[in-house]
């Protein structure tokens, strides 16, 4: 099981370093929200991924039965789901005010920062564009 | 005094709140702010005294004990971040309360801004290092409010760059983090101390290492990951700037430090060597950007990085010297960056440019500006007896000590050329007549003016006392760079002398 999910791990994390690497801001925005529940996954394999039982305490108890699965690593998933949503949801707004600002979703052509010395400013609408 | 180390993280998050349902009222929101920065600064101030007579101080948050709960640890070093922090806040609001003057752009700043400084003090004061991540993702979102408050073009692209590569830099922080609980089932920092020795698979352990350090390295801007800093800092308003330059990335050095004094120090010889080499080329690439550079700010965004490479120096050099220069060259580069971030800002609002090729006249128009950059300009280079001469006298004295004999001479070429860099600002800028083409811009009111050359007379002051009086801050940091090399201390405060021997012997035979 764990090997599968390893692989798993591997194959997400290349798909997600592939859409990163494309000069498109729209891909590279879903590699990142890729490459997060790449992470997720790496964190909910830690715990160890055996068929055992839930981690409840039966009445009586002060602990449960030895064996129990590892509940933490699914509540450290959770905290990291709920911050990688709402940043992918700031990103989304951040791409989009940004194609409407500089007319381009191409990072090659944003020389609003840092603009090329001969060039001096916009290069215009020219490159990217929507596709 | 569990509320002290609390309070230095609740009192900004709880303002940044307030200032939120306070944005129709922008007086009141800027007077929620200040208060609290001033507060803000008492918590500080008292938590680092009790830190200096009573040691380091614990509180466990919801009463868990230490290696289930969330721990608060404040030790010398975290508790003078967090000082620093809290001076760095208030000099920030007073700057703003000129600086940015357009309503609509004031109610976008002050919740962010506290609720920036909540979570820098969160990540300086936490013990555990999940705890770490998020207060991350709090400073990372905070920090992209700010950024891009105003929408001009310049800011977005920015903060696409900006955003991109932090985001890739927590997914990995993350995945280490991950991959660490899996080996050692703790995510406690001083209880990671403890198990992480008992991982016999020690390669493993390097590999999550250099998770780490991309990790934190992204957020330190260290050689080769530094590329969003020049990029995004330029672009925001002036004082979101000197409060980023200041803070943002000397917590992923804070953070480093931590992490490779306390977990990884099961292979020095090869982490700590990636380390030492990157400091030397942070440095050099960092000077050599800024050489090529014209504009005041972007000139000193490279410099940030080049200063980087110093500390990072201290912490690669792993001895008790080398994290005492380290220590020291933090808290001094903190006041000495932002403050030249507020020069450069009040030079273009007193002046009318910020570019070094229409820049003029400014030593003959506005004397106490030019004798305001001189300070922390030529203390970020290390001319004695300005602070930033201690701080690089005691990594390079550390580094001979150690026979690394080239770093020292990076070291020692890195702040020439800094020299070199800040000449060029002082000749072009503050020196050469105003260029005909400049227009002047309007005197600012008496009250603007005060407003905004405030805060860089009491930083410049700062810089100077501690250029004059080193001995105290230098105490503070040899306690600091002593608990750091020694750390169980640290791991003793955290989980209480009884434990700590119960898993020290116990343990092993167990598993």
């Amino acid at each position: 099981m764990e090997a599968v999910i390893a692989v798993l791990v591997g194959v997400l994390m290349a798909s997600s370093v592939y859409l990163m690497l494309r000069r498109n801001l729209v891909r590279f925005v879903l590699g990142l929200a890729l490459i997060s529940h790449t992470a997720n996954l790496l964190i909910f394999s830690s715990g160890g991924l055996q068929g055992t039982f839930p981690p409840l305490i039966s009445p009586g108890e002060l602990e449960p039965g030895p064996g129990a699965a590892n509940a933490l690593p699914q509540a450290l998933m959770l905290t990291a789901i709920v911050i990688s949503f709402s940043v992918f949801a700031f990103l989304l707004v951040l791409a989009f005010r940004t194609y409407q600002r500089l007319e381009t979703v191409d990072p090659d052509s944003m020389r609003s920062a840092e603009p090329v010395p001969a060039e001096a400013g916009m290069d215009g609408p020219a490159s990217g564009g929507p596709q | 005094m569990s509320w002290l180390l609390a309070g230095a993280i609740v009192l900004p998050l709880a303002c940044g709140v307030l200032g939120l349902s306070l944005r129709p009222n922008r007086a009141m929101q800027q007077w929620v702010s200040l208060v609290a920065g001033i507060g803000h600064l008492g918590i500080a101030t008292t938590l680092l005294v009790t830190v200096w007579s009573d040691g380091i101080l614990v509180a466990q948050i919801g009463g868990w004990p230490a290696p289930f709960g969330i721990t608060l640890v404040a030790d010398h070093f975290s508790s003078a971040m967090v000082l620093i922090t809290a001076i760095m806040g208030v000099a920030t609001i007073v700057y703003a309360l000129c600086d940015i003057d357009q309503r609509s752009l004031v109610k976008d700043f002050h919740p962010p801004l506290q609720a920036l400084i909540g979570a820098v003090c969160g990540a300086f004061l936490t013990g555990d290092i999940f705890n770490l991540y998020v207060w991350f993702e709090v400073m990372l979102i905070a920090s992209l409010a700010l950024l891009i408050s105003g929408g001009r073009k310049a800011q977005l692209d920015g903060a696409v760059r900006y955003a991109a590569l932090s985001l890739v830099a927590t997914t990995l922080l993350l995945s280490g983090i991950g991959l660490l609980y899996g080996m050692t089932g703790t995510l406690n920092m001083a209880d990671l101390h403890l198990r992480v020795q008992q991982v016999e698979n020690q390669g493993l352990l390097s590999v999550v290492a250099i998770l780490f350090i991309v990790a934190f390295g992204i957020k330190a801007a260290v050689f080769p990951l530094f590329f969003w800093l020049p990029a995004s800092y330029h672009t925001p308003r002036v004082a979101v700037s000197a409060i980023f330059a200041g803070l943002l990335t000397k917590v992923g050095v804070y953070s480093m430090i931590r992490v490779f004094t306390l977990i990884f120090t099961h292979d020095v010889g090869y982490t700590h060597g990636i380390l030492l080499w990157t400091a030397g080329l942070t440095m050099v690439t960092g000077v050599l950007g800024a050489a090529s550079h014209n504009e005041l700010r972007r000139i000193l965004s490279f410099h940030i990085i080049s200063q980087i490479g110093y500390m990072v120096l201290g912490l690669a050099l792993f001895t008790p010297l080398a994290l005492v220069g380290a220590v020291f060259y933090i808290l001094h580069h903190i006041i000495v960056k932002a403050n030249l971030f507020f020069v450069a800002g009040a030079t273009e609002r007193l002046s009318g440019s910020s570019d070094l090729k229409t820049l003029g006249g400014v030593y003959r128009e506005q004397p106490l500006l030019a004798a305001l950059f001189f300070v922390p300009a030529f203390s970020l280079a290390g001319l004695p007896p300005l602070s930033g001469f201690w701080a690089k006298l005691l990594v390079i004295k550390a580094s001979l000590a150690s026979q690394q004999y080239w770093i020292a001479a990076v070291a020692l070429a890195v702040g020439l050329l800094t020299m070199y860099s800040m000449t060029k600002i002082w000749v072009n800028g503050f020196w050469k007549a105003r260029p005909a083409s400049t227009e002047k811009p309007a005197p600012l009111s008496r009250l603007d003016r005060a407003l905004l050359l405030g805060p860089i007379i009491c930083l410049a002051a700062i810089t100077l006392a501690i250029g004059l009086w080193p001995g105290p801050l230098y105490d503070l940091a040899e306690r600091a760079g002593h608990e750091l090399m020694a750390p169980s201390n640290y791991v003793e405060a955290v989980l209480g002398t009884s434990e700590t021997a119960a898993l020290g012997v116990g343990e092993g035979a167990v598993e």
